[in-house]
């Protein structure tokens, strides 16, 4: 008895199976012929159309001819703001041996990142290891890690890492937690403790967002209350094949930028290859023991050209962004 | 059935008196000033706050903390007491229920006051990612509160069927909710049988989910690089100064209403000493924890580390720290080893002093750290090298403490606050078994 209804429910569900098959193929078939049928039809019309080709030139087609093309789906070439450029990886080299506090580098920084708190991107550290050792200039920026504590701990993935190595703030959905900041070592990241006050530069950043539609490049451009800002290595820039703004306007060729695939680094005067220099002149990474391994390499301050009592004229305590009233 | 009448009348929940009232009034005062205050840091930002890029956290997250240790309280005694067979613990559980899910909600809240963007709350869900220990917490604080309601309201079950038929001509709407909320209890073998698993399970979970709920307080601070965050000892750290802030609060709680609502029968000296004996082995783990934390980063004496120490053993904090550890452990530990010390009242200072000394503690954990950072502090105004909580964080934070203050008060108001079926039954079993005894 037993058996007999196991079978007789296996033929049941064959049955069905065979039954769901042949609907589905005549169905496919059915809007087949449907569709052909529809296209004969619109044969008839004799409407034109004018449309212009790939070269410009503007043609004549039957309007039945028409058929909306599926588009080509090449989103992996697309550019991607969260991927970056493809087949990069940026890096700095910032020589500390030639650094003498002339803060051009910052000043340039926050104007055309418009930087209106009280807390500049790029900062120059007063530096001295120990009391016997010499004391010397250190300037940073976001060291754009390869194994970034920021980007670990976010909750919302508002910071995130590019293939090209540049570590942004998407700050359309950051959420102020400011566990980022509490993470990054180097003390790089600012908030917007209030509505950042940028003027007419906000409205014309906006005005740019709207037509490239890729905010997150501009990061700090305008800045967002509630959200965390920092170095962004001028994505905007360095797209356009120009040096992020601290290159360009360091009077004494501190800061060299380049691509570690092309294994070379410029700084405006002289284009270097990176993986010589940095054996040459012994370079190193900030903190290396934590393991997040920067994208910006220093040169030790080694036989120093310029006196560090120079740049002692140009050191607040507690100042990095000059306020224009 | 006698038995309860007579508990119904001492035990029964009631209305406030002139006092009740004053209190709940100022609650509500200090809760509708710190939500202005909040209202305006949305509208300004956060510059209203003292908090800077060096103090990135401030009194907003040391308070959540707080509330998250204090809400650790249900599982210690609640949990660890019913698995342990613990007798004593019968009059004092449910107002320790009642305190979890007060800290516990408040957590959930007071985490929200930090975010400098609460408007996009929502992208924890749309974007979370599971990698941040901040995700963890937004997973785990929700599942504690379910379960510390469930715990709590679960053995309510029998006194709401109770309060229903108690209250039904006194006041018949509020026997009306009773009722509802009793979901027909009959008192019938199978919705024991039912009750008392569903019970059993909840004491189960709620054990696994406190320590992890602590311990992911804990990993906020120790996944960072910080010197002082960067610990292995934090997660035991934090689960033992839990138990501390815990039982402190639910001694002063038990004290106020015993005093409040004439209790002294039911809530006697006895019980009192065990909750001290209790408190003293919480507070010797607790500085067990704390000699860990500090003295051996200090033997070691890397170079940052002692500079941290330094400003909590001699420097900035050095008063602060003193009286956490003084005032907040030691002090009650000595004081709790003597018998007389475990009377009422000295628990009840010994209380308030652990509670606030918990309360500064996390003030010490979260701000000394992040006033030494790896780089120095340059560049910055000179106002950004320290921290001290603005007006409108002490407003906001006060109301957070008072909200939670007023759901622990109306949930007294409204609930039995001790167990009245289950007194019952354990007086009925105490005299038969003196009855079989004679």
């Amino acid at each position: 008895m037993k058996n007999s209804n196991k079978s007789s429910r296996r033929k049941f569900l064959n049955n069905g199976l065979k039954l769901g098959l042949i609907t589905t193929i005549s169905g496919i078939g059915l809007s087949k012929i449907a569709a052909k049928l529809s296209a004969q039809t619109a044969n008839d019309s004799n409407t034109k159309m004018e449309l212009m080709t790939m070269d410009g030139t503007l043609i004549q087609v039957d309007s039945s001819e028409v058929i909306e093309v599926a588009h080509s789906k090449n989103e992996d070439r697309k550019y991607n703001v969260r991927e970056g450029m493809p087949n990069r990886k940026f890096v700095m080299v910032i020589d500390l041996a030639k650094c003498k506090n002339a803060l051009k580098c910052q000043s340039a920084c926050n104007k055309h990142h418009y930087i209106t708190g009280e807390h500049a991107w790029l900062k120059v550290y007063k530096m001295q290891e120990s009391e016997d050792t010499a004391p010397y200039w250190m300037p940073t920026t976001c060291m754009h890690c390869d194994h970034p504590a920021c980007v670990t701990v976010c909750p919302v993935d508002a910071t995130f890492k590019r293939r090209d190595g540049l570590v942004l703030i998407d700050n359309e959905r950051c959420i102020g937690c400011r566990f980022c900041m509490a993470a990054c070592p180097y003390s790089t990241r600012v908030f917007n403790w209030e509505e950042p006050n940028q003027g007419e530069i906000t409205m014309n950043m906006q005005m740019k967002h709207q037509t490239e539609n890729n905010s997150v490049e501009f990061a700090g451009m305008p800045s967002i209350k509630g959200t965390v800002d920092k170095c962004d290595f001028c994505p905007h820039s360095i797209k356009e094949n120009i040096l992020p703004h601290c290159v360009t306007a360091c009077p004494n060729g501190v800061f060299y930028f380049g691509d570690k695939y092309e294994d070379t680094v410029t700084n405006g005067e002289e284009t270097l290859r990176l993986s010589k220099l940095l054996i040459d002149k012994d370079g190193y990474r900030l903190m290396e023991s934590l393991g997040t391994r920067p994208s910006v390499y220093y040169l030790p301050p080694v036989n120093r050209l310029v006196d560090f009592n120079e740049g002692l004229d140009n050191y607040t305590d507690f100042k990095s962004v000059e306020k224009s009233e | 059935m006698k038995k309860t009448d007579s508990l119904l009348l001492d035990l029964a929940p009631q209305k406030f008196g002139r006092i009740g009232i004053i209190w709940t009034w100022t609650l509500i005062i200090i809760s509708l000033i710190g939500i202005v205050a909040y209202i305006d840091q949305v509208i300004k930002g956060q510059v209203v706050t003292n908090m800077n890029d060096y103090a990135l956290w401030g009194i907003y997250i040391s308070n959540f903390v707080f509330f998250v240790a204090t809400s650790f309280v249900g599982t210690v005694t609640v949990a660890i007491l019913r698995l342990t067979n613990n007798s004593w613990r019968t009059p004092i559980v449910r107002i320790a229920e009642i305190i979890s899910v007060a800290a516990i909600i408040m957590a959930g809240i007071t985490i929200m006051i930090d975010m400098g963007r609460p408007d996009r709350l929502l992208n924890l869900f749309i974007h979370g990612r599971l990698q941040s220990p901040i995700i963890w917490d937004v997973i785990i604080i929700p599942i504690y509160i379910v379960i510390s309601l469930l715990l709590l309201y679960f053995p309510l079950l029998p006194d709401f069927a109770l309060l229903k038929l108690f209250f039904e001509k006194k006041n018949p709407k509020l026997s009306k909710w009773y009722g509802k909320l009793s979901l027909n209890w009959t008192g019938s073998l199978a919705q024991k049988t039912i009750q008392a698993k569903s019970i059993q399970l909840i004491a189960v979970l709620i054990i696994p989910v406190g320590f992890m709920l602590q311990t992911i307080d804990a990993w906020l601070f120790s996944t960072l690089f910080r010197v002082g965050w960067d610990s292995t000892n934090m997660g035991a750290y934090f689960i033992s100064g839990a138990s501390v802030a815990g039982v402190g609060a639910l001694v002063t709680v038990v004290y106020v209403l015993q005093k409040v609502y004439k209790l002294e029968d039911y809530i006697t000296d006895y019980h009192f000493d065990k909750l001290g004996k209790f408190l003293v082995l919480m507070c010797l783990i607790y500085l067990y924890f704390n000699l860990n934390e500090y003295l051996i980063p200090q033997l070691t004496s890397k170079k940052e580390a002692t500079t941290h120490i330094n400003v909590l053993l001699t420097g900035q904090f050095a008063p602060l720290f003193w009286f956490v550890i003084i005032g907040g452990l030691i002090v009650p530990v000595i004081v709790l080893l003597f018998k007389q010390g475990r009377k009422p009242l000295p628990m009840f200072i010994i209380g308030l002093l652990v509670v606030l000394g918990s309360w500064w503690k996390r003030y010490l954990i979260v701000t000394p750290t992040l006033l030494h950072p790896f780089l120095p502090i340059q560049g910055v105004p000179e106002s950004w090298h320290h921290y001290f909580p603005s007006l409108h964080e002490w407003l906001i934070t006060a109301a957070t403490l008072a909200m939670a203050l007023l759901i622990i008060t109306a949930l007294v108001r409204y609930l039995p606050i001790i167990p009245i079926q289950r007194t019952a039954d354990e007086q009925e079993e105490l005299e038969l078994n003196k009855n079989t005894a004679k």
